[in-house]
């Protein structure tokens, strides 16, 4: 059996563009696009795959990524899915890499403007859990009212003594959106304003937002209580990085625990720079 | 002296039904307006219209504004319009759930006005929050308690300080006392009377509570079926009413 490239079909994709074109004319704006159904559950990125379907060329170099893993089940099964009906080229290494599907992470080996990063992203409205109305959600960003968001830092605060919102960390766009970076570790937020084009895409709710080269990203905060990218401190537990997202693993029965790079990529990476000739960190290759 | 608030043949239809017609008043400032009428006699509808709740058919709304003076509100941009109805005006709703955010601390309440308009320092917030906890009678040891905790008249407070924290000029009431016991109303009012004065606030209280414009108001208007039947001077108006309607209004308050 045999698909257009990319699954979707040639006018679907044209649409997605155009979404996307004007996502990026707009930093930050969600735009409605019709989402289609695609051949996976809602939550399991049907929003990222629509995006990278329009974005893939036959020269692309594909490599997905799911919470900075590429060995588990959504990264495998969505590189699988364009490997069969794209026939595109893909890679476990970000540097090799030309478009990137991540679900909540962003890799550490930074990104170069030749690359676009494409998020799964669940829920597409930062407001949303402060104001349930859609309509009244539309007006706030419409009026650029912001307070609401303060309010659920300020909450934070009161109630835990620091900003507690860990993920999907709030962030101003070109001073003008407010917008929800998809849950990544607010370790992340930093690395938003990047060279790469970062695209969003949230299928079941039907909106597509992104983030151009070099976008001013400002994460929100209070001028006594400032935005910290805080991490586990740890070091990983296999290639001793510091500076790299930590995933703790709980280990045995006893309460034994480790810390680890939640990016595999770069953790392999940086083990066989240490060892490279120990078969055991050599990346897979497909 | 201008007028604050310029209200000029103000008229709402529910379809065939009128809402409320041919309403004008003038509203200085530091002058407090009750409205006053039976159950669907257009007083809440009125006053939705001018807090630009409701769209009124036809009409003026002239707010005397701090940066440009009289501007007729129906024709401002709704940013504009926004932007006044958490600055210079509040709104104090019937039921406190309304107007508050029940999911988030008595302290976020207050805060949130203050942040709408630019505060970014937790610190500075949390102090006037606390502030108007007090002057609201509120112990600020409940700052960080959610209003669902409450009791009615709590939330009634705590509904007046969220409101009055970004020092309004204008306050709309929609019954501020409805729904609570005696006691409780005549602390609030008392409360509410401190403020009014020592802020030199301007108001229209929509009630249908006589005692309540006998304490807040000096002037009154008496409204039925959607049309203003009587206005004056409060005392004047109760001691000596002069329309049928308010006549009856007048002589239905139970003496205890």
């Amino acid at each position: 059996m045999s698909y257009n490239f990319a699954y979707l079909d040639e006018q679907t994709k044209r649409m997605i563009r155009r979404a996307i074109l004007k996502g990026v004319a707009i930093p930050g704006y969600q735009v409605p696009f019709a989402s289609r159904e695609m051949p996976m559950p809602y939550g399991w990125g049907t929003g990222g795959v629509q995006v990278s379907a329009a974005c893939l060329t036959p020269d692309d170099v594909f490599k997905v990524i799911d919470q900075g893993a590429d060995d588990t089940t959504n990264a495998v099964s969505i590189r699988r899915f364009f490997e069969k009906t794209a026939g595109v080229a893909v890679t476990e290494s970000t540097a090799e890499a030309t478009v990137i599907q991540t679900r909540h992470r962003i890799p550490e080996t930074p990104l170069r403007a030749d690359q676009i990063l494409i998020y799964q992203v669940p829920i597409p409205e930062p407001l949303r859990f402060l104001e349930p109305r859609e309509t009244e959600t539309r007006k706030m960003h419409g009026l650029e009212e912001y307070g609401l968001m303060h309010v659920k830092l300020y909450e934070d605060i009161a109630r835990h003594g620091e900003i507690a919102t860990a993920y999907a960390y709030p962030v101003k766009v070109e001073d003008r959106y407010v917008m929800d970076p998809s849950p990544i570790p607010k370790f992340d937020n930093p690395k938003l304003e990047s060279p790469a084009l970062q695209l969003f895409g949230a299928g079941r709710e039907q909106r597509i937002y992104a983030l151009p080269p070099y976008t001013k990203v400002v994460s929100l905060d209070f001028e006594d209580y400032p935005f910290d990218p805080s991490k586990a401190h740890h070091p990983c537990a296999l290639c001793g990085a510091e500076d790299s997202y930590l995933d703790e693993v709980i280990v045995d029965d006893a309460g034994g625990r480790m810390f680890v790079c939640s990016d595999t990529d770069y953790c392999a990476g940086r083990l066989t720079q240490e060892r490279p000739h120990d078969p055991a960190f050599a990346s897979t290759q497909y | 002296m201008t007028p604050l608030l310029q209200v000029r043949n103000i008229e709402k239809r529910y379809g065939a039904r009128i809402g409320c017609a041919d309403v004008s008043f003038d509203l200085y400032p530091g002058e407090v307006l009750g409205i006053v009428g039976e159950s669907g006699s257009g007083k809440s509808t009125l006053l939705n219209c001018l807090a630009g709740h409701l769209a009124p058919d036809q009409g003026e709304v002239i707010f005397d504004t701090r940066a440009d003076g009289p501007r007729d509100v129906r024709q401002m941009p709704e940013a504009e319009r926004r932007m006044l109805s958490r600055t210079d005006w509040a709104f104090v709703h019937q039921n406190p759930r309304d107007g508050l955010r029940m999911r988030v601390s008595a302290g976020g309440n207050v805060g949130e006005r203050l942040m709408a308009v630019g505060a970014r320092h937790y610190g500075d917030i949390r102090e006037t929050a606390g502030e108007w906890l007090t002057k609201v009678e509120i112990d600020t040891a409940r700052m960080d308690d959610r209003p669902s905790a409450f009791s009615g008249g709590m939330q009634q407070r705590l509904q007046i300080a969220r409101n009055l924290v970004t020092g309004p000029r204008l306050v709309f009431m929609d019954e501020p006392t409805g729904g609570l016991d005696v006691s409780v109303q005549a602390r609030l009012l008392d409360l509410l009377r401190g403020l009014v004065r020592r802020m030199g606030l301007s108001a229209i209280i929509v009630t249908h509570d006589l005692a309540v414009v006998r304490l807040l108001a000096d002037r009154l208007m008496v409204m039925k079926s959607g049309h203003v039947v009587e206005t004056g001077l409060t005392d004047q108006v109760l001691d000596d009413p002069q329309h049928a309607y308010t006549q009856l209004l007048v002589s239905s308050v139970l003496q205890v």
